[in-house]
């Protein structure tokens, strides 16, 4: 009976702001998260170095209030705010950020993103393992208010890195005194603008403002509760009933409903950093022949895709990149030509399509309403490619971790695929092509855009850089092809703005929840607008 | 003595169960850390994977899943390595424990009223309808409980909503915070259960009736009332008790339809995200809770047999 009792009903004060945020978090460890719904609550908890202007998504000034750049790039010196205080008490200091970068570089926590540590010196031997005494990395703290950092070579993007989850501070003691099961830990100590009230699986992360955050005077809510909501139609339906007062996703938004919703003012769409694109295994036959490659992009008509599928104003893409990143321009590349798609076609061997072996394009699907997306872009390639060039395409659904696993075996065909950009500087996109990167997963080596990307990103000369990341990616979305862009993603949150504040759209979809609130009846009177 | 060798059986059955739940996981393509976004080298995912012995040869993972795994540490000293089934490889700030421990409470809730609910109503529907056979109550019975199984709960949950707290605005949509939350999902899980136990009552009524202790009992003039509520019913519930079992341990699992659409924080989504995740060590624990409970209450409704009939003994 206690066992039925402590399922039934739990009574709180109500939250500030309520917000549905898609999947349950997997965790809210810094070094071990990978999603965008992880960030979203954790950047609210561990700060870092740097943090993200709501508006713009480029860093600005987070725990460190300043930086000196050497003048050849290699080395920054940051500068810690005086008045940092853990939630639970006690100063956050330089070693703090030590301990907290080389935790997430160390092979013991594993994390995904120590990849970010390789641009220190001796990052990436740190990280694989090769050297085992932390202080040869090049980070370190000369006293307790100074972080200094040495690269491998200039990094023009690094401060952009400082922003990453993977980078944020956490703290030293209460992780080596409950080890994996930290987050447990109550009173947790935080450095953000919040604190973790409670963190109930799959039904809610409670977050109240952290009182001792140096810049606490500027919170705007006492307490934020966050849903873990996988249905587009429980989401919009607390929306509407008024039990939610924010929805981040494109995912959340029911896709039948989709011309409905766009038109209402409450219903935001923007510029998202990711691409949908498909895969190409150039491993197999005759996918090793870039004519085919090429052939096979020439003949698919993106714009129809986007008009008669996506609906969200996505924009058809022939590049990987998305033209809103900073400092860069992406090359032309190839666009929807049937004629030079058969062309190519026929050079390669196969005029018309004639004996072209029969090929499987891979994609995922079952539950939830996203997915069904790429169900139809499916066959809708299935028709194209029939149609432009007389191949014939089979459609193969499968689970999700299947099409991961295919992928990372490289055994499929073809494959739907998509990559969202963790930090707006292209390498976040162009870096996943090179040849040795785990993202690569299209059997495609070529040692000239490998030598090009690393040459661009020694380079301090954003002009130059920019010039060199655009020869690479003409290699990739031009000449090349083992990957075919299809569009660049449009984000769509749904919010009203009579109700909330301090919410904005950037490209990362990166909400920093220090500065949401709700509108109040004062400030509604003050600002006539 | 019969339920004393029962649950002894029950302890090689859950074994196996294990064993084969085990093996199956592993065996579907895809790990626990193939994810969208790979490591930026190899060595962090060879890495990863040492970290939770998943490098390691199935038997051995098995074994350690109960912790029956010693090992040489760094200075060769052999040590108990400490077991995996509370590890969960998706949620890795939680223990299997604390997930299980804050859901199943809540879906065993739901579901003791989702069982509440079909019992109340399948059990008069079944007996009207027998009561009344071939006349209209029957055929409108019948009918309704037809419908409750065939319309499946992802169907009748959003029917629900719209009705109650959309358009009527009586009832909360989603979340699990009031009395008032739990009224709908217990409607839209306990429905498809309700017709179900309509039929098998009816069923059995029918047959009850038919029996020669009903038509002796009438022979000597006992009145229609009290023969189909005193001695038909006891028998006639047999069906519905054996059904009973394997209802109750598939109610108080949980849901993965109906938590998911009224976003209630049960077990019944961790299931099935267990294993699309490939949570091997969180899949295993569930198949072997849900075994436990399936065991468990077949053992209950056995046991009840011997106390609704009296033809029935265990030897």
């Amino acid at each position: 009976m206690c066992l039925l009792c402590s399922g039934c009903i739990h009574r709180e004060p109500p939250a500030d702001v309520t917000i549905i945020n898609n999947a349950e978090p997997e965790s809210l460890d810094p070094a071990i998260i990978t999603g965008l719904p992880e960030f979203r609550i954790m950047l609210g908890l561990f700060e870092g170095l740097m943090r993200l202007d709501p508006k713009t998504a480029q860093p600005i000034p987070g725990l460190a209030q300043s930086c000196d750049i050497s003048p050849d790039g290699c080395t920054y010196t940051f500068h810690l705010r005086t008045n940092l205080v853990w939630s639970t008490g006690g100063p956050v200091t330089a070693n703090d950020v030590v301990y907290s970068w080389l935790r997430a570089a160390s092979p013991a926590t594993a994390s995904d993103y120590a990849g970010e540590f390789f641009y220190l010196k001796n990052g990436e031997d740190f990280v694989t393992g090769k050297i085992k005494d932390p202080s040869l990395v090049g980070v370190h703290a000369p006293d307790e208010y100074t972080v200094s950092v040495e690269l491998n070579h200039p990094t023009t993007f690094f401060l952009k890195l400082c922003t990453m989850p993977v980078m944020s501070v956490v703290p030293r003691q209460t992780i080596e005194k409950y080890g994996a099961r930290w987050l447990m830990a109550r009173p947790l100590p935080s450095c953000g603008p919040f604190e973790l009230a409670y963190w109930r699986p799959n039904d809610k992360v409670r977050l109240v403002k952290n009182s001792r955050y140096w810049d606490a005077t500027n919170t705007r809510s006492q307490i934020i509760d966050i849903l873990p909501v996988g249905s587009p139609d429980t989401a919009l339906n607390l929306y509407e009933n008024g039990q939610a007062d924010i929805v981040l996703d494109r995912t959340l938004v029911p896709g039948e409903l989709l011309d409905v919703l766009l038109k209402r003012p409450d219903f935001h769409p923007f510029d998202y950093l990711g691409n949908y694109f498909i895969r190409i295994n150039v491993t197999k036959k005759p996918f090793d022949d870039p004519r085919v490659r090429r052939a096979l992009a020439l003949a698919i008509d993106k714009e129809r895709i986007v008009t008669k599928i996506t609906r969200a104003g996505e924009k058809a893409a022939a590049t990987l990149v998305p033209p809103w990143i900073a400092n860069y321009t992406s090359p032309p590349g190839l666009g929807y030509d049937p004629a030079l798609a058969r062309k190519l076609l026929a050079e390669a061997g196969y005029p018309g399509g004639k004996g072209f072996p029969r090929f499987e394009y891979m994609f995922n699907g079952a539950a939830g309403g996203g997915d069904k997306i790429h169900q139809d872009i499916a066959i809708e390639l299935q028709q194209m490619w029939h149609d432009n060039l007389g191949v014939q395409m089979d459609l193969r659904q499968v689970e999700w971790k299947v099409l991961l696993s295919s992928y990372s075996h490289l055994d499929f065909e073809t494959a739907r695929s998509s990559w969202v950009g963790d930090y707006d500087d292209a390498n976040t996109f162009l870096d996943c092509f090179l040849s040795d990167n785990g993202n690569n997963r299209t059997g495609w080596k070529n040692a000239r855009y490998d030598a090009l990307i690393h040459e661009a990103n020694e380079q301090t000369d954003l002009k130059k850089r920019a010039e060199l990341l655009e020869q690479a990616e003409s290699l990739l979305v031009h000449d090349e092809l083992p990957i075919i862009p299809i569009y660049y993603y449009v984000g769509l949150d749904y919010f009203d703005t009579n109700k909330i504040q301090g919410f904005y759209q950037n490209i990362l979809d990166d909400h920093p929840l220090e500065y949401i609130g709700k509108v109040s009846s004062r400030s509604k009177v003050q600002s006539p607008n | 003595m019969y339920f004393i060798r029962r649950l002894l059986f029950a302890v090689p059955l859950l074994l196996i169960i294990s064993v084969i739940a085990f093996t199956l996981v592993h065996l579907v393509p895809g790990g626990p850390f193939d994810r969208e976004r790979a490591p930026a080298s190899p060595e962090i995912e060879r890495n990863l994977r040492a970290t939770y012995h998943l490098d390691e040869p199935v038997w051995k993972q098995y074994l350690r899943f109960f912790g029956l795994v010693w090992e040489k540490d760094m200075n060769g000293r052999w040590h108990h390595a400490p077991a995996s089934f509370n590890i969960s490889y998706k949620y890795r700030s939680h223990r299997v424990s604390d997930i299980i421990g804050q859901s199943l409470p809540v879906s065993m809730t739901l579901g003791t009223l989702a069982f509440g609910f079909a019992m109340a109503v399948g059990l008069p529907l079944g007996f009207l309808t027998a009561a009344r056979r071939g006349r209209w109550p029957d055929y409108a019975g019948s009918f309704l409980a037809m419908l409750a199984v065939c319309v499946p709960g992802f169907v009748v949950a959003p029917l629900l909503i719209l009705i109650f707290s959309i358009k009527l605005q009586w009832l909360p949509v989603a979340l699990w915070e009031s009395p008032a939350h739990m009224v709908l999902p217990t409607i839209a899980l306990g429905l498809f259960f309700s017709g179900k136990i309509a039929r098998l009552f009816r069923e059995g009524m029918l047959n009850a009736m038919q029996s020669e202790f009903v038509a002796a009992a009438r022979a000597k003039g006992l009145g229609e009332n009290i023969l189909l509520l005193k001695h038909a019913v006891r028998i006639a519930i047999l069906p519905v008790v054996s059904f009973s079992g394997p209802m109750l341990a598939d109610l108080l699992t949980g849901s993965f339809v109906i938590e998911n659409i009224f976003q209630i924080p049960g077990i019944g989504v961790f299931f099935i995200n267990s294993a699309l995740n490939s949570d091997y060590t969180v899949a295993v624990d569930l198949a072997l809770l849900y075994a436990v409970l399936l065991i468990g209450l077949n053992l209950v409704v056995d046991f009840s047999y011997t106390l609704l009939d009296p033809r029935v003994k265990y030897e």
